[in-house]
């Protein structure tokens, strides 16, 4: 900073620049903020790999919007046009390949980012008192993110974009009483349309993304009120230091943020290999039968959602009934809010846990990548079943947990974190 | 007594009162400005002038053979049913794997509430959507398809979930989907030729 000022200020003199700062801290708690969110805002010095996911989510949440800013300059949101736009943008617009690419590259590295984000909190059991409302919040990013997603496929106007809307839209249908007008009023046709295509599309660009911004924000506050957890599960508060700050915590400016530019310079490395090298990823980022127009005649041999939503659509195949598969479908969703009260256990990590919520939250984890699996694939009596065992053991992990967590053989937890200097 | 020298004191009464009165109308209020908007996601004036009827030429339909015609975007299935396949339909081996042999639960008009599910036993109209999740049923009216079994009587094969239905649109039992295939208004303009979205006068 000093090479960019004419000379090197003198003790108990303001710089200009200083001068400009106290000018807008007088108008605006910007060297506040500063300090409360990253300079002095106190982060575990414990952190593993799995808490770079945070910071990444947020990064591809800046690159989704960036990208769909620029998409939606090309982009025409009817019937008749929008299959065409997208092939205009992937052929004629300078570079609109790359940023239609980074686009759904982002909406599926994205979910894996979540995924794997929730699963770490779900070891370590971030969302346990007195982080609840961090937990919520994140559930609620994590639903907006799934409506954004779903919007969002609708919008090529492919055939699988079409039949995928069909089939969820109709999900609606099942409530009784209401279910035929309200998925009527959701078409707003007597089928997916043009009138469809355009609403989905100011859902996807407007409405959601200003909800999901606030909902980050909401989160990260909230988080940053009662202070990150960390692989132990140690509260770093209860230990402070003569300066009043935690002991087992370091400034999240400069320690996090430059520990974290690496892990994304990482994470793009890998995000631009897929994306160049495999942008359809074989069909499951980008599915094949997208690359027809829609067809409201012609249903696609067989429907599958994309990846990300394959574990619940698997729940939802596996239930002979209607009414119920949905409402399970929509359960297996909405049980992640009800984790913090559903755990009974007085400790947070998995590493001073027991082997019984160790053993229910690999099954948990293995069902729903075998749902996800299944998912994707035809309905056959064979996937059908392993589908009806695999949503047993996933509902088991949340129904039982009262139960398992609290008869957990649990291990003292250490008054400070665990850390060994490298 | 000077107006200054009062002493102050709230109306702790008077002000819930007025908190309440000012919360329930401001809440009423946003209630009813929700409306024009909640409302316009209801198919427009357009919308609905496009979902009106139909006409489909059916006199060239080859006797098991079907032809698919676009109503109100859906894909409105006419079946020409030969009569082995008409005989099939009261077989008793058939009806007892139906899960709604008699249509009593799925909506069909009145006039269509019958063994064949038609006005005319010779023509099947259907809505071509799955009464699960809205997927396009296959025709697979060979008896015995080799993917369906050795037991399967004709009928329709949904792709997407498995779902199973006859030559009337019934649905059979152990599939995803809840209920018959719908049948949509309809009505023999003559022999013909058939409207779509308009009731037929039953006598």
């Amino acid at each position: 900073m000093s090479a960019t000022l004419p000379t090197s200020p003198q003790p108990g003199e303001r710089t200009r620049l200083g001068a400009l700062a106290d000018w807008i801290d007088a108008r605006f708690p910007m060297t506040r903020l500063w300090k409360e969110h990253a300079s002095e805002y106190y982060a575990p010095k414990n952190f593993n790999f799995w808490y770079y996911f945070g910071v990444i989510a947020s990064v591809v949440l800046v690159l989704q919007i960036v990208t769909g800013i620029f998409l939606t300059m090309n982009y025409k949101p009817s019937a008749t046009d929008a299959f065409a736009s997208v092939e205009y943008i992937m052929r004629d617009v300078p570079w609109g390949w790359l940023i239609r690419y980074m686009h759904s590259t982002g909406a599926s590295a994205f979910f894996i980012v979540i995924y794997l984000h929730m699963f770490r909190g779900l070891m370590y059991g971030s969302f346990k008192n007195p982080r609840e409302l961090v937990w919520i919040f994140g559930m609620l990013i994590y639903l907006c993110l799934m409506a954004e997603a779903f919007f969002g496929y609708l919008l090529p106007w492919g055939n699988m974009s079409y039949w995928g809307a069909q089939v969820i839209v109709s999900l609606f249908g099942a409530i009784p009483g209401i279910g035929e007008s309200l998925v009527e009023w959701i078409r707003g046709d007597y089928y997916i349309s043009d009138i469809t295509l355009n609403r989905f599309f100011a859902l996807h660009v407007v409405a959601l993304p200003i909800a999901l911004i606030f909902l980050v924000i909401a989160h990260i506050l909230a988080l940053h009120e009662v202070g990150s957890n960390n692989p132990d599960g140690v509260e770093i508060k209860k230990v402070k230091g003569p300066d009043g700050h935690p002991v087992d915590g370091i400034p999240f400016h400069p320690y996090y943020t430059v520990h974290d530019t690496v892990a994304v310079v990482v994470f793009f490395a890998i995000f631009a290999a897929v994306m160049f090298f495999a942008p359809t990823m074989g069909g499951y980022f980008l599915e094949h039968a997208n690359f027809e127009p829609a067809d409201p005649l012609r249903t696609p041999e067989e429907i599958a959602p994309v990846w990300y939503f394959t574990p619940f659509y698997a729940i939802l195949r596996a239930v002979p009934n209607k009414l119920l598969g949905v409402v399970l479908m929509g359960i297996a969703v909405l049980a992640f809010f009800f984790v913090p009260w559903l755990d009974r256990s007085r400790v947070k990590s998995i590493r001073y846990r027991g082997w019984l919520y160790r053993g229910f939250l690999i099954a948990f984890a293995i069902s729903f990548v075998a749902l996800g699996y299944l998912g994707l694939h035809k309905a056959t009596p064979a996937y059908t079943n392993a589908a009806r065992v695999f949503a047993v053991v996933y509902f088991a992990f949340f129904v039982l947990m009262p139960w398992y967590t609290k008869a957990d053989q649990t291990k003292p937890v250490p008054e400070r974190v665990t850390y060994h200097a490298h | 007594m000077s107006e200054g020298a009062k002493v102050e004191t709230v109306d702790s009464g008077r002000r819930h009162f007025l908190v309440v009165a000012t919360t329930v109308t401001g809440v009423a209020g946003a209630a009813l400005t929700a409306v024009p908007f909640l409302a316009s996601w209801k198919p427009s004036a357009r919308a609905q002038a496009l979902g009106a009827p139909v006409e489909a030429d059916i006199s060239k339909i080859e006797p098991g053979a079907m032809i698919k015609v676009n109503w109100r975007g859906q894909a409105i299935y006419i079946v020409h049913r030969t009569p082995e396949m008409r005989a099939e339909l009261t077989k008793p081996e058939l009806t007892s794997r139906l899960r709604d042999p008699e249509s009593k639960e799925s909506d069909q008009p009145k006039y269509a509430q019958n063994a064949t599910r038609a006005l005319n036993p010779e023509f099947l109209v259907l809505i071509g959507v799955c009464t699960h999740l809205g997927c396009a049923p296959l025709n697979r009216f060979q008896p015995a398809d080799p993917e369906l079994g050795a037991d399967w009587p004709g009928g329709f094969y949904c792709p997407c979930h498995g779902s199973r239905f006859d030559l009337a649109g019934r649905v059979f039992k152990d599939v995803p989907a809840p209920l018959n295939l719908k049948v949509p208004p309809y009505r023999f303009i003559n022999e013909g030729l058939v409207q779509i979205g308009v009731d037929a006068e039953v006598t």
